[in-house]
């Protein structure tokens, strides 16, 4: 297992940090700290079926883990008020830019008992010709008869998307 | 639950509750070895489920958010994530 992630990592990495900079955001220009994470969401991957964020305890059942499958949902709100997302794999332009390094910072997710199961979004009557849907990790809104397939921004799933009007 | 222990300076009982996946618990765990003091440390996703309930917890306790790494010093001090104020509370 350690040598299939092992092989894995650059690829991923590769491929996350495009994807970042297609959509205008950023990996963490610590290389070495970016590709610890990267390892840590494919051993996920592997060990839960998704990659789940790699400094949260994940619960190995996906839809109750979906708002910390990276890039979580915090990732936007963390990178705007810290400069780095939680596990530190997304920073800032200005981070990039002052060639600071990104310290922890506190918690975003609520525990448990207070997160809810997503709920299946209710059939309300609107005004509007289409349902407009919201993508939970970038939050691009979009009018369609259902969500896309992959978020054309931040490249998140289908189940990231909630009905927003 | 077994925890695993680094041996080191005694600055009273020091357990560290991380993830193995988690880059912040790497490094705390790397400070607290770099200090040389006594710690006990648990990767919490790789115990059995029935494990991980208890071991909440137990978290719970001192961080109720239960998030990673949570260092307790004690059984009194509690320490939430990378900080290198722990040095402080460790007398370092």
């Amino acid at each position: 297992m350690k040598e299939m992630i092992g092989t894995g990592i650059e690829e991923l990495h590769a491929r996350l940090n495009k994807e970042a900079e297609e959509s205008g955001y950023h990996l963490n220009p610590d290389a070495n700290h970016a590709k610890d994470l990267v390892r840590g969401l494919l051993v996920n991957e592997k060990r839960y079926g998704y990659r789940a964020c790699p400094c949260r305890l994940a619960t190995g059942d996906e839809a109750e883990d979906l708002d910390i499958v990276g890039p979580c949902d915090y990732r936007d709100q963390d990178v705007e008020e810290y400069g780095a997302c939680y596990c530190g794999l997304y920073v800032s332009e200005s981070v990039i830019e002052s060639e600071k390094s990104v310290a922890p910072i506190p918690e975003r997710r609520k525990p448990p008992e207070e997160r809810k199961r997503r709920e299946q979004i209710p059939a309300t009557i609107s005004p509007l010709p289409l349902p407009v849907w919201r993508c939970r990790v970038c939050g691009y809104l979009c009018a369609r008869d259902g969500p896309p397939g992959v978020c054309p921004i931040c490249k998140a799933k289908k189940e990231r998307f909630e009905r927003f009007i | 639950m077994t925890m695993m222990y680094i041996e080191g300076e005694d600055k009273g009982k020091i357990v560290l509750y991380a993830l193995s996946t988690c880059v912040w618990c790497k490094k705390t765990k790397k400070l607290l070895t770099e200090l040389s003091v006594d710690f006990h440390y648990v990767y919490v996703d790789l115990l059995e489920e029935g494990e991980i309930e208890k071991v909440l917890d137990e978290m719970k306790h001192h961080n109720p958010v239960c998030s990673f790494p949570t260092l307790v010093i004690d059984d009194k001090t509690c320490i939430v994530g990378y900080n290198e104020g722990m040095r402080e509370a460790l007398g370092k």
